[in-house]
């Protein structure tokens, strides 16, 4: 597509959109889930139910960041789309099942007082959000690590292949980030005693978090010769990951500053650039052949038709500042801490 | 299936809230205020099984769909993201304001939420729509195929045979006529308007058995004006907009206008069956019909022939499908291009007669209405009228799950009219183990839901709508709306 005379590459500008699609999912139903890890760490019900209701306006919002990752991805890079949702496709199925019971979780348990009933949807409400983290970081790691795909582009492998220990170890650093920016979130929604638990818990939640990412970074370097080059060949990756590091150290600043607010900002900012290093070391690959190369689907064998990706490039630029602002709107008419009320779950 | 009997009852009901919600802020009435607090608590219900099972209805199309979406992804692709961008983020952003925003954001800015709510609703039915009457009939696209990384366009009458699959695709050329698709406003209309059928039928169904039972009589009393006035309206115009879509059909789908009413003769005076059964062996159709009435509806002229199902598809189309194929082939060849025809016959006629008999109750319920009898619980008429009413919530989803399958089943072989087969959409990959443990695993989850869904519901109706006046606890911008009414009273 030309514009003004600059030729623009829409195969790029649609990954970099996908790519934010997703990063919005991540950063923002990121929290929600992570509310849902933590869940059962809370002991008293009225917390539980502050819990739930710190998320109550906005969960749905957010899910629907992944829907439309979705359909942009299928729209923009339909073979990538086909390969890897038929390629994954009982993680997936299991990944659609924990959304499903987490979502009516939220909504079903405070509808009865029994002890019993809430502490079923608890436990279904923390089981969905920890497994759906667990997964999303599952795809994401066999995603960098490459799978095996055949000339046609179409996924090869066994399901015991994409639980791979590299996947795995992935999945459980992606639960460790959600809980932390699911905490941090938590800290500033919340006041009084809730408020000094969860700033408690803090501390050694990202800890926890920044061994494994760290470890993590290595263990990629080590195992994966296929990363280790285009990190070689880009080094602002490990610019990217430095940073978020350094972001993610900033947090416990913050808090001691008592800017809550910031202390969540910093924690966006640092999954965003995470998400970066993360999209930087696959580029120009949309899904990564391993152990043949050449079956890779990059952004150009993968896209859809020039005419496709402007009509929707124009879709997305009327569409997306729309939604930007009504958004921004909701979070800031639902903003400062979460009260119980009649409407509440 | 599943999925269908939630988004209906979200749109119809949105629509709802936007009356009972405007009502409120133009005649200050508390009352309205109360219902529509209470509607918000059953659209809440349904919104949020109505998400959770859309979003597997999303991935689906990738994961059990690949073939297809190679294929297609190019045009159907973006119709869903669009749905995403333009619907789902409205809806769901909104619907914050809307369940959590009572008294915390001014009457009139929880109004404009309800109305976003409402119209994201809508946005999602015209772009699932839009996408599925692609399906139907496409338009604004052709056929490329990828040699050594270029794609070369293929001719218009191309037959896509198995050995394309992988490097051929349909590609966008005219959007806008890829939008407009000869069936896409006929049938979104249908659906549109079935939807607020579903929305209104479940208003109207427990204000009627409220006023059964005696309980909260003031509030069912409104609640069912405004459902009945609502259903009234939705039900004529589906009447229209359905003769409209089986004109449509005729035109674009004649192998689908002949499966469903049973036609196997071409023949002038073709008539329109009511009720009967079609025996595929014979190839009969045993039916109560009315001579003449399906070539005046279709063509608003009886004596014009329709063709039926032994001459479609046309001989041509066969040929190119089937290039040597000799003339006694033909016959058996062409049956393989029919849909179930006993089945659709059925789920077709299910529909015609289900809202039919749903006209029927409307005409008479405001006939009551008109009289002044509607009210009048202690009068034998009216309990029945009231008990129908109860159960007509039943009418809108059989007619609507019918309608689909009439309009999916009846396109079989194809996934995309004329262009794919199902049979060949599937993906590769995935074994059909695999479908059969997600197939199972689904139906149990969506089972379970279903179940909770009933339940709280049920609950939900029992505990009824609050009638206590809270009208203290709210702020001042809430009190505003409420003092114009004292002030009409008092003039």
């Amino acid at each position: 597509m030309n514009i003004a005379g600059i030729e623009l590459d829409l195969q790029l500008v649609w990954f970099i959109l996908v790519g934010v699609l997703l990063t919005g999912y991540a950063v923002l139903d990121g929290f929600d889930l992570g509310v849902g890890v933590l869940q059962l760490f809370a002991k008293k019900d009225e917390h539980r139910r502050l819990f739930l209701n710190a998320i109550g306006p906005v969960w749905d919002g957010n899910e629907v960041w992944l829907v439309t990752g979705g359909g942009a991805l299928f729209a923009a890079f339909p073979e990538a789309y086909a390969t890897v949702f038929s390629g994954f496709y009982l993680p997936f199925m299991l990944l659609l099942c924990a959304l499903i019971f987490r979502a009516v979780a939220i909504e079903f348990r405070s509808k009865e007082p029994w002890p019993w009933w809430r502490q079923m949807w608890d436990v279904l409400f923390a089981l969905g959000s920890t497994l759906s983290a667990f997964l999303i970081g599952v795809a994401m790691g066999n995603i960098v690590r490459g799978i095996p795909l055949d000339a046609d582009h179409e996924f090869t492998g066994t399901l015991l292949g994409l639980l791979n220990p590299y996947a795995l170890f992935m999945g459980v650093t992606v639960v460790l980030l959600f809980a932390m920016h699911g905490a941090i979130y938590l800290v500033m929604k919340t006041d009084g005693e809730l408020h000094d638990i969860v700033r408690g818990w803090v501390p050694t939640i990202i800890g926890l978090f920044l061994a494994a990412y760290i470890l993590f970074n290595f263990y990629t370097l080590i195992a994966l010769p296929h990363v280790y080059d285009s990190v070689r060949a880009r080094p602002w990756i490990l610019l990217a990951i430095a940073a978020a590091v350094l972001v993610i150290l900033n947090i416990p600043r913050e808090f001691h500053r008592k800017r809550d607010f910031n202390a969540f900002l910093s924690s966006c900012i640092g999954m965003a650039l995470m998400m970066a290093a993360f999209g930087l070391t696959y580029f120009p690959n949309m899904v990564f052949s391993n152990p043949l190369p050449e079956n890779s689907l990059t952004i150009v064998n993968a896209a859809s038709s020039p005419k496709t990706l402007g009509i929707m490039l124009v879709i997305a630029l009327i569409g997306i500042p729309i939604v930007l602002t009504y958004t921004t709107c909701i979070y800031y008419i639902f903003r400062g801490k979460t009260k119980l009320t009649s409407h509440s779950y | 299936m599943f999925h269908y009997i939630y988004p209906p009852l979200s749109i119809g009901l949105g629509v709802a809230l936007v009356l009972m919600e405007g009502l409120w802020l133009k005649t200050g009435n508390i009352r309205f205020h109360n219902m529509a607090k209470f509607w918000t608590k059953v659209f809440a219900l349904t919104f949020a099984i109505g998400v959770a099972t859309g979003i597997v209805m999303e991935f689906e199309f990738g994961t059990n769909w690949a073939t297809y979406s190679r294929f297609v992804g190019d045009i159907f692709g973006s119709a869903l993201a669009a749905e995403g961008i333009f619907a789902f983020f409205l809806e769901s952003g909104f619907l914050a304001i809307l369940l959590f925003g009572w008294n915390k954001v001014g009457p009139r800015l929880h109004f404009f939420a309800t109305c976003m709510v409402a119209l994201g609703a809508h946005f999602s039915a015209v772009w699932i729509v839009v996408a599925n009457s692609w399906m139907q009939t496409p338009a604004g696209y052709h056929l490329e195929r990828m040699v050594d990384g270029k794609p070369v366009i293929l001719a218009q009458d191309h037959a896509v045979v198995p050995a394309d699959l992988g490097s051929v695709r349909a590609v966008v050329d005219n959007f806008w006529a890829m939008v407009f698709n000869p069936s896409s406003i006929d049938r979104l209309t249908h659906v549109v308007l079935g939807a607020w059928m579903a929305g209104a039928f479940l208003v109207v169904s427990i204000s009627a058995f409220y006023l059964l039972r005696r309980r909260h009589v003031d509030f069912a009393q409104a609640s069912l004006k405004v459902g009945l006035a609502f259903a009234t309206v939705a039900t004529l115009l589906q009447m229209f907009s359905g003769d409209l879509t089986a004109v449509g059909v005729s035109k674009n789908q004649p192998v689908k206008l002949a499966a469903i009413e049973g036609l196997y003769e071409t023949q002038p005076y073709a008539p329109l069956g009511l009720v009967g059964w079609v025996d595929p062996k014979t190839e009969v159709t045993h039916a109560l019909q009315v001579p003449g009435l399906l070539s005046f509806l279709t063509y608003h002229d009886a004596a014009k022939p329709v063709t039926g199902l032994k001459d479609l598809p046309p001989d041509r189309f066969i040929l190119r499908h089937h290039p040597d194929a000799t003339s006694d082939e033909l016959p058996v060849l062409r049956r393989s291009y029919w849909p179930n025809v006993p089945v659709v016959f059925q789920t077709y006629h299910l529909m015609v007669a289900v809202g039919s008999a749903l006209f029927g109750l409307v005409a008479i319920a405001c006939f009551f209405w008109w009289r002044g009898w509607l009210f009048r619980t202690d009068w034998l008429p009216t309990r029945l009228l009231l008990w129908a009413c109860v159960f007509s919530v039943l009418g809108p989803q059989i007619a609507n799950q019918a309608g689909w399958f009439t309009a999916e089943m009846g396109r079989q072989p194809w996934i995309v009219y004329e262009l794919l087969k199902t049979s060949q959409a599937f993906s590769k990959v995935v074994t059909a183990n695999q479908i059969l443990t997600s197939l199972l695993l689904f139906a149990g989850v969506y089972l379970l839901l279903f179940v909770l869904f009933v339940y709280l519901l049920t609950r939900k109706i029992q505990h009824g709508p609050d009638e206590t006046d809270h009208s203290h606890e709210m702020p001042e911008s809430w009190k505003a709306v409420l003092r114009a009414d004292d002030q009409e009273a008092r003039t």
